[in-house]
């Protein structure tokens, strides 16, 4: 664990890209086999099956300590984080190990069977032989959730700089099914033929939010539009004589539709379709509250089911006949999955969303304010030579959403409200990035269910760092999305902006505080709004 | 019953009605006696001043002409019917805790404290109490500092390699005890030691008053990077990444915090390298001061104060949060700790 340790140190101490890469891939060159491979599992979001659940590591964590449950609960949400919080709690370890990273994989893959009170000495003894750094990494590969700062891209870099091959082979290579068990090196990274793994998606392709007008992209002839649904982006993968429903997150979701199976009784083999999930009412698609109903469920209660029935709406085709399009034009791909999908019967689960009209910008800028009626939330537009890259590369496919601006910010400060939310903390400051410092811009009073407010007002209980009379600052964490109408320059404001009809538009769980929006996005907003 | 406390808390800050003064108000007031001089405690506009006499220039540097009379350590005053002491804290030079006693009955507050001896400040003695009053920046068990020579490796190691891949090295802490601290560590053959004019200013006046600090080139507008090569930079932290900094050209950043402990922490202060280290005790340090007090009763201000609170009566002690109002100012901890 000390090289994988070794690297951690050097990733999580830098913000830099290049000093990020310069390590993983000084890593995929010296490492053993197994633990490069572990390293791409980890870091592709594989882990090893769990071992223990979360609420023994929180009892053996405080008992080791010496620290009452509510004590740890407490010291918990300070931290933010369940495996740091574990290894910073515990006593100095009083050994140490040698062993690798694959060795403490293994260690805990082979308790996961064991009687509870042996997974627990296995635990115990592990923490004592890790230094604190190590032992949060142990913790992470048991609660899973390995982000640290590098994301599946910044590892395909450094594994094109180490291998020498190119970064969009090894993207695709690094999809689909597999597991350090069932691939080698050698048959993940180098095998020539690389269709071995017959579920494998393609990296997807992500559309940037248009902000300029859409004048800007030229000739209207140039492109192609289609409504922007409110959904779950996903492929479908037909091959082998199976299915495979991959979300974006390239998390495999097949069991969760099922609705999908009988794809196979209308579409050929070697078919790879792009789209998005909606639940969908017959005619048009259901609210995005309908299919989150869907999301997280394992298995679907049969009744679930004629609530909510899923289809995928097809966009694109990336394999036809097993043959990978993605090269060709979007035009072309596009009447292709049109001519696919000309047999297929209105009542299956795979549908063809049609395309909008665009003649001129002004006319498609009118459709657009009608995204609402067609329960969609705005506008695709895709150009219409473009090849199917991947990741997200500005350019070719935009999306133009309804909601007029929106940025990421994170809360500061928190105020009870008044009257019936009198208990709960409904008030907050938000702020955004600059440098190392946070610059407060807006308060935002509503958005929220009374289920997230409740929720919140726990969180700003625990997390209070200094009081001024009602108003709490509170520990620089959540990220919320904040939508408003719109963005004027104000001498009287700090960040030099005032914002017309601020609310939060959703709780971005998702989003941890290095992603949230800057003072310079703020500023380039008010250029282009202001 | 019905006797006045020896400490009440108010609205202005800890006050003594037996001796009608106040322990670092933040409001202006007659009498006030000050722990030390961080903003947060010492604030002009009082009538007069008492201090320890190690923490008398740092308060002239900071608050001008003011009426200051001081007291050595151990050294027992009379004020009405209190009688008063000042006691080192170990926080920064000339920082104390402030014992007083009324009628037999003793309280002490201790401002800010640290355990750990730092080799600079006058190290923390425990003063036996019946009432002690302590902070809780650090008050949960995941704080836990490192012996001083291992953080004083790091900082060393990472300036060598700085060094050896031709960057400047900045190290941001705050201009009051922190950077003195960081520069007592420091190990001044590596190369120049550069200071930020803030830092300088408190240098000047510490060694004025006979702390041993390494030499120093305080940084001007006609500093460039070029004529210092191997260079560490001690700033504030709020220099790091601003215009200032920029004469340096390639750097590597650091923090020197206890904050730094945390991951999401040092991940938002965006530096290349997080130093933990701090001028406050951490949880073992502010249990072994509390316990070395004697007091059977404890008032919990600034940090975790209730979940320290509520520790502090798990293991058997009376003890209170200071009410809420009683928190001073927007001052930003994590820049002053
Ligand atoms: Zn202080
Ligand atoms: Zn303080």
């Amino acid at each position: 664990m000390k090289r994988f340790a070794a690297l951690f140190a050097r990733i999580d101490q830098s913000t830099r890209t290049t000093v990020k890469v310069d390590a993983l891939a000084d890593f995929f060159r010296e490492a053993p086999e197994q633990d490069r491979m572990w390293t791409i599992a980890l870091f592709s979001g594989r882990r090893p099956k769990r071992a223990v659940n979360t609420t023994r590591l929180r009892e053996w964590a405080a008992e080791r300590s010496g620290c009452p449950l509510w004590l740890f609960e407490e010291a918990y949400p300070v931290v933010g984080d369940l495996a740091e919080t574990i290894a910073l709690i515990l006593p100095p370890a009083r050994n140490q190990s040698d062993e690798t990273l694959s060795y403490w994989v293994g260690y805990l893959r082979a308790m996961a069977d064991r009687p509870e009170a042996e997974r627990k000495q296995q635990v115990l003894a592990a923490w004592d032989r890790l230094d604190a750094t190590e032992r949060f990494l142990f913790n992470k590969l048991i609660t899973g959730g390995f982000r640290i700062g590098v994301s599946q891209k910044l590892m395909t870099r450094a594994l094109a700089r180490a291998t020498g091959r190119p970064e969009p082979e090894l993207a695709h290579r690094l999809m689909g099914n597999w597991t350090p068990d069932t691939a080698t090196w050698h048959s993940l990274i180098e095998a020539e033929d690389a269709g071995a793994d017959a579920s494998r998606p393609y990296p997807f392709y992500l559309a940037y939010q248009l902000e300029a007008p859409p004048e800007t992209l030229g000739p209207p002839e140039a492109w192609r539009a289609e409504w922007k649904w409110d959904g779950i982006r996903a492929q479908l993968v037909l091959r082998a004589g199976e299915h495979f429903v991959w979300s974006r997150g390239e998390e495999l979701m097949t069991d969760r539709f099922p609705e999908l199976a009988c794809a196979r009784d209308f579409l050929p083999e070697g078919t790879v379709l792009d789209g998005e999930l909606v639940a969908w009412d017959g005619a048009a698609p259901l609210s995005f509250s309908a299919l989150q109903k869907r999301i997280g469920r394992k298995t679907v209660p049969r009744k679930l089911l004629a609530e909510a029935p899923v289809v995928l709406l097809a966009y694109d085709l990336l394999e036809d006949a097993g043959a990978d399009l993605r090269a060709r034009p979007f035009a072309e791909r596009r009447s292709r999955l049109a001519e696919l999908l000309a047999p297929v019967p209105d009542d299956a689960p795979v549908r063809l969303p049609a395309q909008l009209a665009v003649r001129d910008w002004s006319d498609l800028a009118a459709r657009r304010a009608d995204a609402r009626a067609a329960r969609a939330e705005g506008v695709m537009l895709k150009r219409a030579d473009s090849p199917y890259l991947s990741g997200r590369k500005k350019g070719d496919w935009w999306k133009w959403k309804l909601d007029p601006l929106t940025i990421d910010a994170v809360m500061i400060y928190a105020q009870a409200g008044h009257g019936r939310r009198a208990n709960l903390f409904t008030d907050f400051t938000f702020a955004v990035r600059d440098g190392a410092d946070l610059v407060p811009f807006t308060k935002a009073y509503s958005g929220l269910t009374d289920a997230e407010f409740r929720e919140i007002t726990a969180w700003v209980r625990q997390n209070t760092i200094e009081r001024f009379g009602p108003v709490r600052r509170v520990t620089p964490h959540h990220v919320f999305e904040i939508a408003f109408e719109g963005i004027q320059a104000s001498a009287r404001h700090k960040s030099g902006v005032a914002l017309r009809f601020p609310r939060m538009a959703r709780w971005r769980r998702d989003k941890p505080l290095r992603e949230a929006n800057t003072l310079d996005d703020l500023n380039a907003m008010l250029r282009i709004h202001g | 019953m019905g006797r006045q406390p020896v400490l009440s808390f108010t609205p202005r800050g800890i006050y003594c009605a037996a001796g009608d003064f106040y322990i670092d108000p933040w409001r202006p007031v007659d009498r006030a006696l000050i722990t030390h001089g961080h903003a947060d405690h010492a604030r002009a506009g009082h009538q007069r001043y008492l201090a320890t006499p190690s923490a008398a220039p740092v308060l002239r540097h900071r608050l001008g002409d003011i009426a200051l009379e001081t007291a050595a350590f151990g050294q027992t005053i009379r004020i009405g019917d209190a009688q008063i002491s000042f006691h080192p804290a170990g926080h920064v030079p000339g920082s104390a805790q402030i014992r007083v006693e009324v009628a037999g009955e003793v309280w002490v507050a201790s401002g800010d404290y640290k355990t750990q001896d730092d080799g600079l400040s006058e190290a923390f003695a425990p003063v036996p109490c019946h009432t002690f009053i302590t902070e809780s920046t650090f008050g949960l068990p995941v704080f836990r500092w490192a012996p001083q020579a291992d953080v004083a490796a790091q900082i060393n190691g990472w300036w060598r390699q700085c060094r050896a891949e031709g960057k400047t090295a900045i190290l941001g802490a705050y201009s009051l005890g922190k950077a003195q601290r960081l520069l007592s560590m420091l190990e001044p053959d590596i190369g120049p030691i550069l200071t930020h004019g803030a830092v300088e200013g408190t240098n000047r006046v510490l060694r004025a008053q006979g702390f041993t600090l390494p030499d120093t080139v305080p940084v001007t507008p006609d500093t460039r990077a070029a004529d210092h090569p191997g260079a560490m930079v001690i700033a504030p932290p709020s220099a790091l990444g601003s215009a200032w900094a920029r004469r340096f050209g390639t750097v590597s950043t650091g923090f020197a915090s206890g904050w730094m402990q945390l991951r999401g922490v040092r991940r938002r202060r965006a530096a290349d390298r997080g130093f933990v280290i701090s001028d406050h005790a951490d949880w073992d340090g502010l249990l072994s001061a509390i316990a070395a007090t004697g007091a059977e009763r404890v008032f919990v201000t600034h940090g975790y104060t209730e979940i320290f609170a509520r520790w502090l009566a798990h293991i058997g002690l009376d003890a209170a949060v200071v009410p809420t109002e009683f928190h001073g100012e927007n001052l930003d901890s994590e820049a002053l700790e």
